[in-house]
């Protein structure tokens, strides 16, 4: 075995990156596209956690692991039907609604999820990237899992799709106006539940991630919060779906740069780093915010925007 | 009440009970397409919340965290801010509170306790007006900034009780140093409910009182109402937003306090129950009224509190609760489109 030593915390990072990731690309992907059409759904958190759970359970039930990865986006695109509805209604509030439906995914997945929090389902395979260095720790950190693949081939249809595509067309313009909208004949609203939808099928399937390939199993505990955080995600992004590639893997990166450092000695701030994120996002807003203007990028029928 | 009034608060409260009673029932089918009696379950749920002494002291402690966080975004809402950063307001409010509290080990435990308090206070209230400031002065997103702010705060309270202030004697559980038996805050005489409960009173009524029947207030809400003619009217509106942002973080702060001084004995990840973001719930549910908070936490507190007789009696898991409670908050914030299409509460006006 060749050591590392510090060049062990650059390569630790990227593969915790790479691992961690995953299910922060699907969540910000999902949010994004939902932002796009004029909407912000805070209950992503929801949305993935019953992914997992959903995804955990068909997966043991069925014995494949991708019946519970398109099991996890169903259930996740339901719960975004759900908030889209709801939120078609005149008044509601989306942001209530979302937080709501966080309240409503995590609870409904913790009471049907019990009876598989024992049980061994059958986990995602891996990708061994990593075969031609001698170096575990290499060997490690480029282990992918598909699904990682699989969200930058997404992220790079989606950004096509919204600039080259009708559907993309019509998203971006029922969140830009939808006074335009409405005047060239679209239903908003329709537009508006359906790319809800969308979202949370992604969101859904970055739930099941976790619950079946890292950390991989089921269990109350499993989200650290990866869909509330999918918010912040998508305006570091700029709602711009390759930049929450990058933005995915900069909020993975940093989660682990704490426990990379601490393998060499390094301990102090490890919990600092975990704020790295935030405090960028923040930074990103102040500068670019001004009370003349919001961020640019943004939706204009975007509640956060006004 | 003026018969003017009648109306709308006939309608206040008839259309929440409703959506609570349709929650109800969908939830009484769910049970019982799960082959278990309804009725019992809400029978069990009326026992381990409300039904005696014992049940209505678990629900009430329940309730005190969820009052102020609620008032955390009532209060910022009065004045058209919609913040959604409770949590963050808390563990910092909490952690502040510890340390002081750990800190004056010597005096006597009223000014211990006055200082954790007002300790409390300051940190999450200034963790909030900075919120605020950023939207009154940058027009950054006081929602966006407030939860980003939260995992700012989340990350601080670990990186200082993890490191820096960790207590050496608490190894399993990391924990600042406890404040001590005498530092504690007390229960109600002859009730089984700790002081924290009164603190969410107070400041319930007194932010009420503050909101509805001052000039203050009334100025908040020109400021919710219309910042532009605010402005034109010659009313402070940074000043105003702030104070309302300072406040309603200081109440949430003040929650972190009650969770460490009558709960805890110190701050250590226990204090990231969730109050924050249930508190926004409540809020909504309220409708930002202050004086609604305390209803609308109690019946959360409650509904929370009866989890575990649920999982004793029937079974059911534990997150049955969250269920029902999940159902209910989305059929009620559901509901809120129904205001002013029924005749019936506009006849009242006139009667």
């Amino acid at each position: 075995m060749i050591e590392l030593g510090w060049w062990g915390v650059p390569i630790a990072v990227l593969g915790g990156a790479i691992r961690v990731s995953t299910p922060f690309l699907f969540v910000s992907l999902g949010e994004c596209i939902t932002e796009k059409s004029g909407r912000i759904n805070l209950g992503l958190e929801g949305i993935l956690v019953m992914g997992a759970m959903s995804g955990y359970g068909v997966s043991y039930a069925s014995g494949n692991p991708w019946l519970g990865v398109i099991a996890a986006g169903i259930a996740g695109s339901l719960l975004g039907l759900l908030h889209g509805l709801l939120c078609n209604l005149p008044r509601v509030n989306d942001i209530a609604v979302g937080i709501g439906l966080m309240l409503f995914g995590t609870g409904f997945a913790f009471f049907l999820g019990k009876p598989y929090v024992q049980p061994k389902a059958p986990n995602l395979p891996a990708i061994a990237f990593g075969g031609w260095s001698d170096s575990p720790q290499i060997q490690a950190a480029l282990q992918v899992n598909p699904l990682f693949l699989i969200g930058i081939a997404l992220a790079l249809a989606i950004a096509w799709a919204l600039r080259n595509s009708r559907w993309g067309l019509v998203v971006r313009m029922v969140g830009d106006s939808s006074d335009a909208a409405r005047a060239m004949g679209y239903r908003v609203n329709t537009v508006r539940t359906l790319a809800t939808a969308v979202g949370g099928f992604l969101a859904g399937i970055g739930g099941s991630f976790l619950s079946l390939f890292y950390p991989g199993s089921w269990s109350e505990g499993l989200s650290s919060g990866q869909g509330l955080m999918a918010v912040a995600l998508v305006i570091f992004a700029r709602w711009n779906p390759v930049r929450c590639f990058y933005a995915a893997l900069l909020f993975g990166g940093a989660g682990s740069l704490g426990p990379a450092l601490q393998s060499v000695g390094v301990s102090s701030g490890y919990y600092l780093y975990n704020a790295a994120p935030y405090v960028l996002t923040l930074a990103i807003m102040i500068a670019t915010c001004s009370p003349q203007r919001t961020l640019a990028g943004a939706p204009g029928e975007l509640s956060i925007n006004r | 009440m003026r018969f003017d009034r009648l109306g709308p608060a006939v309608e206040a409260l008839a259309i929440p009970i409703a959506a609570l009673a349709a929650a109800m029932l969908l939830f009484g089918v769910f049970m019982a397409l799960l082959r278990q009696d309804p009725f019992e379950v809400y029978a069990l749920i009326w026992k381990g919340g409300f039904a005696s002494g014992f049940s209505w002291q678990n629900t009430l402690s329940r309730a005190a965290p969820l009052i102020l966080t609620a008032l955390c975004v009532a209060l910022p809402a009065q004045t058209g801010l919609m913040v959604i950063g409770g949590e963050g307001a808390l563990v910092l409010g909490g952690l502040c509170a510890a340390v002081v509290g750990h800190a004056l080990a010597g005096a006597s435990p009223l000014e211990v306790k006055i200082a954790m308090a007002l300790a409390g206070m300051a940190a999450g209230g200034a963790w909030i007006a900075a919120a605020g400031a950023l939207r009154q002065y940058r027009g950054v997103n006081e929602t966006i900034s407030s939860l980003l702010l939260t995992y700012i705060a989340i990350a601080l309270f670990n990186h200082f009780v993890e490191g820096p202030l960790r207590d050496p004697a608490s190894l399993n559980k990391p924990s600042t140093a406890p404040i001590g038996e005498a530092n504690m805050l007390g229960q109600f005489p002859g009730l089984d409910v700790h002081w924290g409960l009164g603190f969410g009173f107070l400041f319930c009524i007194a932010t009420y009182v503050l909101v509805r029947h001052t000039t203050w207030g009334f100025a908040l809400r020109v400021v919710g109402g219309n910042p532009r003619a605010a402005r034109l009217a010659g009313l402070p509106v940074g000043a105003l937003v702030l104070g309302a942002c300072f406040l309603g973080g200081a109440a949430a702060g003040l929650a972190g306090m009650v969770e460490v001084a009558a709960v805890h004995g110190s701050a250590n990840a226990s204090l990231m129950a969730g109050y924050g973001y249930a508190g926004i719930l409540v809020a909504f549910i309220a409708r930002q009224n202050p004086i609604a908070v305390l209803p609308v936490a109690i019946l959360l507190g409650g509904i929370s509190a009866s989890g575990s007789m649920l999982q004793r009696r029937l079974d059911l898991p534990d997150a049955t609760v969250l269920v029902l409670e999940g159902v209910a908050f989305l059929l009620i914030l559901a509901s809120e489109t129904l205001y002013g299409r029924f005749k019936i509460f506009k006849s009242m006006v006139t009667a």
